[in-house]
């Protein structure tokens, strides 16, 4: 029968189920434990306690061991810290230990060390009486009270960061019972003070509360909050149950247990009912007062889930729960739900039986609601084959249904499998459907992986279909990092069995595996591993934390990302203890040296030049040394520098740019003398330049002496003057310069110059006097068209005709008119 | 294909970065930021999310006014960290408070933060990055904007850039599918190829998409640095010579537009006057637009011979406007065309180009360079000077000592001796070198710079097309048009060669030539061979051309010539557009810094 476990509480029906036969029946003996366990199926941590056996006091340390749900033990150590007040698990199942002086201790289920933090200076000054661990809204919180009654609280246990909440006024004695309620994103501490309870928030508020109990329930002795935390339950000291809602408007019940003793535990069995453990004695009560009362063959352990209570014995592994809804609409004996009715069918139609055929007709209406009923009843079910008949049942309905969307059917097989697959003993999750539902899938498979379950959980990957890189990537990734903590194993081996397993897999980082490495002292390995990573942007900077400098160097330049050559150089530079180790180490690479001279450049141009002195090369130490040059504000001090670049300049053999060096030192000190002459600036100007400052200023003596000293060529000289004294409008020393005898220039060019300033009366006196060849071309400049026109016709030229045609676009509209009526002319002339 | 995607993509990563700091906010920017911005996302849009006052950050800045909260937009540079590390220090030191965040484009350098911590503001300033790289600046135009390219890469030997690019063009295929057919023309774009193929093999998702693009060229600057130093003859190019272009807008001044406002304009293919024209050459560009200005005419006269009210309705509503704004086009242009001819016509550029055409075919040397001494004697600007120094030791593989010595030193004598270092810098980079005397190296080590093999070149690949053949300028039929049809760019060429070859077998002795070629084929278009007429694949025929170290506006009007006579997409991405006059102006150096 399907039905012979289950217990009526009221309306509804409760029902126990083993689990597993532990493992460790015959060795441990729960009643000598502190017992702490982690709800979603997590481990069990046991701490073998000894002033529960031993008569004298001894000074021997308590021995803490972690076990899986089927009892198989994970890890064992002997504490060797102070006393631990509470221990319990955090969401991420780390064991959180609570000592007497504040200080949290952290270890994973393999009871390695993780971290430490402390409860705040108060609690270590004054030790604390006990600890709670509850779930917040942000992960896990701890919750202190100390010896002198007050309490501080951490939400998060990743981020602590220490509250201490209002203080119950008149507490000056410890308080019978207190526990955490969390609510509104607030986790509050509810204190029971004899009969009264208070409510006391982060804000430094604090709230009587008033349970409604009768009159001679005495103190209120024990707390137990849902695990919604939307309820409450509470025993008195008269053995009174209170039942009500977690912020007490609301009563449910008074249930009298007569029991003068206080529970060993009362905790609730999902968000339903309350239990409360006396040694051997478990009673379920529930909000209408009905009750179930077990008794078990030893000291047992319970544990709150979200829908149910595990309880945890020497022999056995039990979870009791509410029979879900769907479960007993199929197997309520007498249900005429359609689900019922399906699963009749199923049952008979693999008797072969024509009753089948009977039940499928009466709820032919209602079969999609059947086959929905069956599915989700064989969630609920712990043991294959109780799912086998009710999904074969689902899987026979659906045969009736023309358009049924398999996704459920599909989905519910392929959880039911994973479930099986981790509640079987040697994994030890015993999750039910729902708990998977509110924990989902990658928490799962991220706790496979804290389990070291590698392989289980790439199965599982592989089998739902998860992307690589959510799933097996990430996973072989941690399987990478576990593997070299290895210490044992030979570092090549090690690293060869990593990259087979992993080059192949996308988006495994081996800069993070070796980081691993590293933290864990292996060296050699982390340099191996790196040796696989494709991404140099990762790999640079752990080379250079491992002191690789030059491996580091050579990847980066290798890489092409000069931001990263840089990361090293100028890590390089800090770490080196000279400047010139430096650069002997950068200077066989040549993109290494180019960019950190790049960075000196803008630095420091005295530091590029330092540079190129060690390495020999005098050319660009000149060339620095004339750039740096211009940045002086004397010239004098201008003059020196540029006298240290030519120098450079001889040793490289480079006698040009000597030369030009030597020239510019002299035009400085010729122009160092004339500022001190005449009071102007000649600074930055070139020779051309300072020349025609002066012809403009009428310096001609000057000229005449830097020309010679600088041998500018005539004709260059020519025209500068030229322009220069048209610039400064000297006409009449333009005209002098005119009849010099054999001016190394046509007189094109003083016509140039003249229409260059616009000076037209000026360029014409120059046309006269023009070789007749040129006189067409300098007509047209000064914009004689006719005349030019003329000349032209004069010369028998057409060419120069056809040019003066194509200037005409200049000149005004009459006389290009006659310019273009002379063509006959010069037709006629021919 | 659409490159607007980029652009899009663009800017949501903007909204983001800018929606991350809720409330209002100040920008400051990169002087050089600011076009690429605007063309990016517009001030309308950043006001839209959040942006309160925007600033342009300079050099000597102490502070700035504004609000509480502060973003800076900067290219990651050493300098700019110290301007920001100085406001954050002069404002505090004022006692305001603010919340600073530095976002670099087009991603965060390690060596920047190193700065800001040495400064001690570190503290004070959240970081972020907007990888701002290629961006879209015409239908067939990318540009990543970085003008320090050429100087940062060739002659400084600095590698930061090559990252960038092939980031870059990784970014790119992601958006637009893996190309499978790539070819590098020259040393700096295989390093490119390589990097680029290490970051394909560091990320992750290697699923295969469909990709848009059939085949990559990128393209080395050195590989034709002659190119640059010729003289202009498109319309595009000239209009960027004379006014200026940045990302694709122009300002004109009183000269061109005729009153005293200046006009704004957006050249891209979206003005269908300009679309026509932009790739002309300058002779054919005013007779176009007189046509045009005649069309136009012929519609307005449209008008007197409207009938009845409803079409007189239809005429102003629709035709009218477009109309008044095509004419409003068209008088810029002319406009343009007017001060672009009177400023050549003020220089003497007829001379300068017929120098320039007879360095190009190697005749007249001798009058060449008596050409650049006038041009020295005349005291013409710089630039141009060089300009043509350049040409003469590219075409000549090197000027003789002799000659050298002789122009430099006139050149430092007019135009100053802080130009040694040019000449220096010029050497390194192969643009104006010495021939060596035979025999007597330099004993101070390998030779600086590079040789120019433009005489091989140019008899394997006929760049400057053979005398008395006339280049219809017009019509043209061959994309040497852009120079007057006295020079092909080699790259160009090269692109051309390997398009209707689909290989590089025949080509190994130009490659040597010009620095090595390279070829990484993963699909083959269908064998030529068979069924004649099997189509190719469409995607195949998209091209992606990068150049690195920029490209001027006349070698992208050569490759759009390229692509109408193949029947090819060419779609150009370039480190930045550049001239001669941004080219050698970036390498000059300035005296008094």
């Amino acid at each position: 029968m399907a039905t012979a476990d289950w217990n009526p509480l009221g309306e509804v029906y409760y029902r126990k189920c083993e689990l597993y036969t532990m493992e460790w029946s015959g060795l441990v003996d729960l009643a000598k434990h502190t017992v702490a366990a982690s709800s979603y199926g997590g481990p069990i941590a046991l701490m073998k306690d000894d002033s529960k056996t031993a008569r004298v006091t001894t000074t021997i340390k308590p021995v803490i061991s972690v076990y899986n749900a089927a009892g198989k033990l994970l890890s064992q150590m002997r504490w060797n810290s102070g006393t631990v007040v509470t221990m319990g698990w955090s969401a991420t199942e780390e064991l959180l230990c609570v000592q007497e002086d504040g200080v949290v201790l952290v270890y994973d289920m393999f009871l390695t060390f993780k971290k430490t933090f402390s409860m705040g200076q108060e609690a270590k000054d004054v030790k604390i009486l006990d600890a709670k661990i509850f779930a917040s809204f942000q992960g896990t919180g701890i919750a202190v009270m100390t010896t002198s009654f007050r309490i501080f609280l951490i939400s998060n246990v990743d981020s602590p960061r220490i509250v201490r909440l209002a203080e119950v006024p008149g507490l000056n004695e410890a308080p019978n019972c207190w526990t955490i309620v969390v609510s509104d994103r607030q986790a509050r501490a509810l204190v029971a003070k004899g009969g009264e309870l208070y409510l006391v928030d982060q804000g430094g508020q604090f709230q009587q509360q008033q349970a409604e109990l009768s009159e001679n329930a005495g103190d209120i002795t024990e707390l137990a909050v849902s695990f919604n935390n939307k309820y409450l339950a509470l025993c008195t000291k008269n053995g009174a149950l209170w039942i009500g809602s977690a912020d007490l408007q609301k009563k449910y019940c008074e249930f009298n247990t007569s029991s003068p003793m206080k529970p060993q535990q009362l905790v609730w069995c999902g968000n339903g009912a309350v239990v409360a453990l006396w040694d051997k004695l478990i009673l379920v009560v529930g909000p209408d007062k009905d009750w179930i009362k077990y008794n078990m063959d030893c000291s047992v352990h319970l544990l709150q889930e979200e829908d149910g209570l595990r309880i945890i014995g020497n022999d056995t592994h039990e979870f009791l729960q509410k029979v879900p809804a769907v479960t007993e609409q199929i197997f309520k004996i007498g249900s005429m739900e359609p689900g019922a009715m399906l699963y009749e069918a199923s049952k008979e139609f693999q008797k072969r039986n024509q009753k089948a055929d009977e039940y499928i007709r009466m709820i032919k209406d209602k079969l999609e609601v059947a086959v929905n009923q069956c599915i989700q009843a064989a969630g609920q079910e712990v043991e294959p084959g109780k799912q086998r008949t009710l999904l074969r049942a689902a899987s026979f309905g659906k045969c009736f249904l023309t358009d049924y969307r398999p996704e459920l059917f599909v989905n519910m097989c392929q959880m039911l499998r994973v479930l099986n697959q981790v509640r079987h003993h040697s994994v030890g999750i015993p999750l039910t459907y729902t708990q998977l539902e509110h924990l989902s899938m990658p928490v799962l498979i991220d706790r496979l992986v804290l389990r070291k379950l590698f392989g289980l959980s790439v199965r599982i990957c592989q089998y739902l279909k998860i992307p690589d890189a959510e799933g097996r990537s990430r996973i072989l990734a941690h399987w990478a990092c576990f593997k070299v903590q290895q210490k044992h194993e030979d570092e090549e081996k090690l690293a060869r069995a990593i990259s087979q397993k992993l080059l192949d897999v996308p988006g495994v980082s081996f800069s993070e595996i070796a980081s691993q490495a590293l933290e864990h002292g292996r060296k050699q390995l982390a340099v191996k591993l790196l040796d696989y990573e494709p991404r140099a942007s990762e790999q640079v900077p752990l080379l250079l934390k491992m002191g690789q400098d030059q491996t580091a160097l050579t990847k980066a330049i290798d890489s092409g990302d000069t931001d990263l050559v840089y990361t090293v150089l100028l890590h390089l530079r800090d770490k080196m203890a000279s400047a010139g180790d430096f650069f002997m180490m950068i200077r066989t690479m040549p993109i290494a040296c180019s960019l950190y001279i790049q960075y000196c450049r803008q630095q420091n141009l005295k530091l590029v030049e330092d540079l190129y002195y060690q390495e020999d090369n005098s050319l660009e130490e000149g060339n620095c040394k004339v750039i740096r040059s211009y940045t002086l504000e004397h010239l004098e001090e201008r003059a020196k520098l540029l006298e240290d670049a030519m120098n450079c300049f001889h040793r490289c053999k480079n006698e040009f740019a000597a030369k030009q060096t030597e020239e510019q030192v002299r035009l400085l000190r010729h122009q160092r003398r004339l500022e001190d002459d005449t009071g102007n600036s000649y600074a930055d100007l070139s020779l051309q330049q300072t020349l025609r400052k002066l012809i403009g200023d009428g310096n001609h003596g000057h000229v005449e002496k830097l020309r010679k000293e600088f041998k500018v060529p005539d004709k260059r000289f020519w025209m500068l003057k030229i322009s220069a004294l048209a610039e400064v409008g000297d006409w009449s020393e333009l005209e002098k310069l005119s009849k010099t005898k054999k001016p190394p220039v046509t007189l094109e060019v003083f016509v140039d110059a003249c229409m260059k300033q616009y000076n037209r009366t000026e360029a014409v006196r120059y046309v006269s006097r023009v070789q007749p060849e040129q006189r067409v071309k300098c007509l047209v400049k000064v914009g004689q068209f006719r005349e030019a026109a003329e000349a032209a016709i004069e010369n028998k030229s057409e060419e120069d005709f056809d040019y003066v045609l194509s200037r005409l676009g200049l000149a005004d509209r009459q006389v290009a008119e006659t310019v273009r009526g002379m063509r006959g002319q010069l037709m006629a002339r021919r | 294909m659409d490159l607007q995607e980029l652009s899009k993509l663009l800017k949501t990563q903007l909204a983001h970065l800018l929606v991350s700091i809720p409330e209002s906010k100040d920008l400051v920017l990169d002087a050089d930021l600011t076009k690429p911005l605007d063309r990016v996302a517009g001030i309308s849009f950043l006001k839209e999310h959040g942006v309160d006052k925007i600033f342009k950050l300079e050099a000597g800045q102490k502070a700035l006014p504004g609000c509480g909260q502060r973003v800076y937009l900067v290219h990651p540079k050493m300098t700019t960290m110290k301007y920001i590390a100085d406001h954050i220090k002069t404002e505090r030191g004022k006692g305001e408070r603010r919340a600073y965040k530095i976002v670099f484009v087009p991603r965060r350098l390690h060596i920047c933060e190193k700065i800001l911590e040495s400064e001690g503001v570190m503290g004070y300033v959240t970081l972020d990055e907007f990888p701002l790289e290629l961006f879209p600046l015409d239908t067939d135009l990318l540009s990543l904007e970085t003008p320090d390219f050429f100087k940062s890469f060739y002659l400084e030997n600095d590698t930061t850039y090559l990252h960038t690019v092939a980031s870059s063009l990784v970014n790119l295929q992601r958006l637009f599918g893996k190309i499978p057919n790539v070819y590098t023309i020259g040393k700096g774009a295989k390093m490119t190829y390589e990097l680029m193929q290490s970051m394909f093999e560091a990320h992750v998702d290697r699923k295969e998409s469909k990709f848009h693009v059939g085949q990559l060229f990128i393209v080395d600057r050195d590989v034709d640095l002659i190119s640059p130093m010729c003289s202009a003859m498109t319309y595009e190019a000239l209009l960027d010579e004379t006014f200026g272009i940045e990302c694709c807008m122009i300002n004109f001044d009183s000269s061109v537009t005729g009153d005293n406002k200046d006009t704004k304009l957006l050249l891209t293919s979206q003005d269908e006057i300009y679309s026509q024209i932009r790739d002309r050459h300058f002779a054919h560009v005013f007779s176009y637009l007189s046509a045009k200005a005649k069309d136009l005419q012929a519609i307005y006269s449209k008008k007197n011979n409207l009938k009845t009210v409803g079409d007189m309705k239809e005429y102003v509503a629709n035709e009218l406007r477009v109309l008044k704004h095509q004419q409003k086009l068209l008088a810029t242009h002319i406009g343009a065309c007017e001060v672009i001819m009177k400023t050549k016509n003020k220089s003497d550029f007829e001379s300068f180009i017929r120098t320039e055409h007879s360095l190009l075919e190697g005749t007249d040397t001798k009058e060449n360079l008596n050409y650049i001494e006038e041009c020295l004697q005349k005291q013409f600007s710089p630039t141009l000077t060089l300009r043509l120094m350049c040409l003469l030791s590219l075409t000549q593989e090197g000027l003789s000592a002799r000659d050298y010595k002789n122009l430099t030193t006139q050149f430092l004598h007019s135009h100053g001796f802080e130009h040694l270092v040019t000449f220096l810098s010029l050497k390194r980079l192969g643009l104006l070198t010495v021939q060596e005397v035979g025999g007597v190296g330099n004993r101070a080590g390998p030779s600086l710079g590079k040789k120019s093999n433009y005489r091989m070149l140019n008899r394997r690949l006929a760049l400057v097309p053979k005398q008395g053949e006339e280049t219809d300028l017009k019509t043209p039929t061959d994309m040497s048009y852009i120079f007057s049809g006295a020079y092909t760019p080699i790259s160009c060429k090269l692109i051309e060669q390997i398009l209707t070859r689909d290989t590089l077998v025949g080509l190994e002795e130009v490659g040597r030539l010009c620095g090595g070629l390279f070829s990484d084929i993963k699909q083959k278009k269908q064998p030529a061979s068979g069924r004649s007429g099997a189509p190719t694949d469409p995607v195949m025929k998209v091209a992606l051309v990068y150049f690195l170290g920029g490209c001027t506006y006349s070698e992208i009007s050569a490759l759009r010539f390229i692509s109408r006579q193949l029947g090819v997409r060419i779609i150009v991405a370039t480190t930045a557009i550049v001239s001669s006059q941004s080219l050698l102006g970036d390498i000059m150096e300035k005296s008094g810094r």
